[in-house]
């Protein structure tokens, strides 16, 4: 039953702050939300005995992922304080909020018709996102994608220099560190 | 636990998800709407994968997966975006329209009109 | 206190001591210490100097791929501790082993290209 209640709690939190993420008028107050959002996402796959994936949520996204997008925000020279011009038009807000509420409704219409009633299971002795079970499942069922993934990083990480690279001649440089 | 929670859980965040994507002007701030989207396909992932108790344990396997890919989506995502600001001093998606249809031109001759040309990319550096 | 759950709540419950902890004790000092606020009191510390400029300067894009370079190898790290915990198992082995390392090799390729374009020299 704490259970339960402790993951209400999380996803009260988890969806109040990616409402903040979406809605703030602070660029950085966004990429603070959303620590917030990807933390209470993180406590909820802990709850799920996914205990693994919740640790890589709190390695990769909150220390990784949002350390690149401050990054982003430092280098695109976001101002501190609220800005005005971070939303689009009043029209454009609306019609995403119609298509956002339409698609929650639908999703939320058809998943409890479909799902109701059912129940997880959890093992409280042996958690089942064990990092050796992880581990055991990755080498012996899916190494071939966690090699292509290994040439997907490598593609990442040469467009990514390619992209950022200053060219030979560097024109005076715009930016003070 | 029903599976009901995590399930809705993680259509509110993709919901809210679509919210930020398509009402944001700034780039970084859709790519962080588009983080949200991703960690409600995963938490859906992870409900499903403990709910069917997979042998291949494919649900979580998967979050891991996505989770790489997201890494290296936002930081080819955000290279560009920096490219675009260096190259034009703003991250507003709204003002990036150069490839955008000719509205001016009579219909049927979209092609060949085009001297409207969008506008110039400021150079500042 | 045992099983997953347990644990984990453990881990709460002390994180929890912690918070409150820290809480109380700066709730007490702000009740117990005056409190005279003053202009020179707000700015920033810089080793005795006078600050220059704002807080939040702008980077240099090439930090960029610092950053990013982070990034792709902590992705490779966590792989490396599911990879840690099976390798020495039975029916596992030297595959397993080889396997790693052909996704390090990849990676290495990366920071291999960076270095040769030069995006590791610190300037």
């Amino acid at each position: 039953m704490t259970v339960e209640v402790l993951f209400g709690l999380l996803g009260v939190v988890a969806t109040g702050s990616a409402l903040l993420v979406v809605t703030t008028r602070q660029m950085v107050h966004a990429a603070l939300w959303l620590v917030v959002t990807l933390g209470a996402v993180a406590g909820c796959y802990l709850l799920l005995s996914a205990e693994f994936v919740a640790w890589v949520q709190v390695l990769i996204y909150i220390g990784a992922v949002v350390v690149l997008l401050l990054f982003g925000l430092m280098l695109t020279r976001a101002p501190i304080g609220a800005s005005v011009d971070l939303d689009a038009s009043m029209a454009q807000r609306l019609a995403a909020a119609v298509v956002a509420g339409a698609t929650a409704g639908v999703l939320v219409v058809s998943l409890v018709d479909a799902f109701r009633g059912e129940h997880i299971a959890l093992e409280t002795d042996r958690p089942r996102g064990h990092s050796s079970a992880v581990g055991a499942a990755l080498f012996r069922d899916w190494v071939l994608p966690f090699e292509v993934l290994s040439v997907l990083l490598l593609a990442a990480l040469v467009g990514a220099i390619v992209l950022s690279r200053r060219d030979v001649s560097e024109p005076a440089e715009r930016g003070v560190t | 636990m029903p599976l009901l929670l995590p399930v809705l859980l993680a259509a509110l965040l993709f919901s809210i998800g679509i919210y930020g994507v398509l009402a944001r002007r700034n780039a970084i701030l859709v790519l962080m709407a588009v983080e949200l989207m991703l960690n409600a396909v995963n938490l859906n992932l992870v409900a499903f994968d403990v709910w069917l108790r997979d042998r291949l344990l494919a649900g979580q396997v998967f979050t891991l997966f996505v989770i790489t890919i997201a890494a290296a989506e936002i930081g080819l995502g955000l290279a560009i975006i920096l490219l675009v600001f260096r190259n034009r001093a703003t991250a507003a998606l709204d003002e990036l329209r150069d490839l955008r249809e000719q509205d001016l031109a009579p219909a049927g001759r979209l092609g060949e009109s085009g001297t409207d040309g969008g506008t110039e990319p400021a150079v500042t550096s | 206190m045992d099983g997953f759950y347990g644990g984990y709540g453990l881990v709460g419950l002390l994180l929890l001591v912690g918070v409150l902890f820290v809480t109380v004790a700066f709730v007490a000092n702000g009740l117990l210490r005056p409190t005279v606020p003053g202009g020179d009191k707000t700015v920033t510390y810089e080793c005795g100097v006078d600050p220059v400029g704002e807080g939040w300067a702008q980077n240099h894009i090439r930090y960029y791929v610092f950053a990013y370079l982070y990034v792709v190898f902590a992705v490779d790290a966590i792989y490396l501790f599911p990879w840690a915990t099976v390798f020495a198992a039975p029916g596992f082995g030297a595959a397993t082993l080889v396997e790693m390392f052909v996704f390090i090799g990849f990676l290495a390729v990366g920071l291999l290209y960076a270095w040769k374009k030069g995006v590791l020299s610190w300037v």
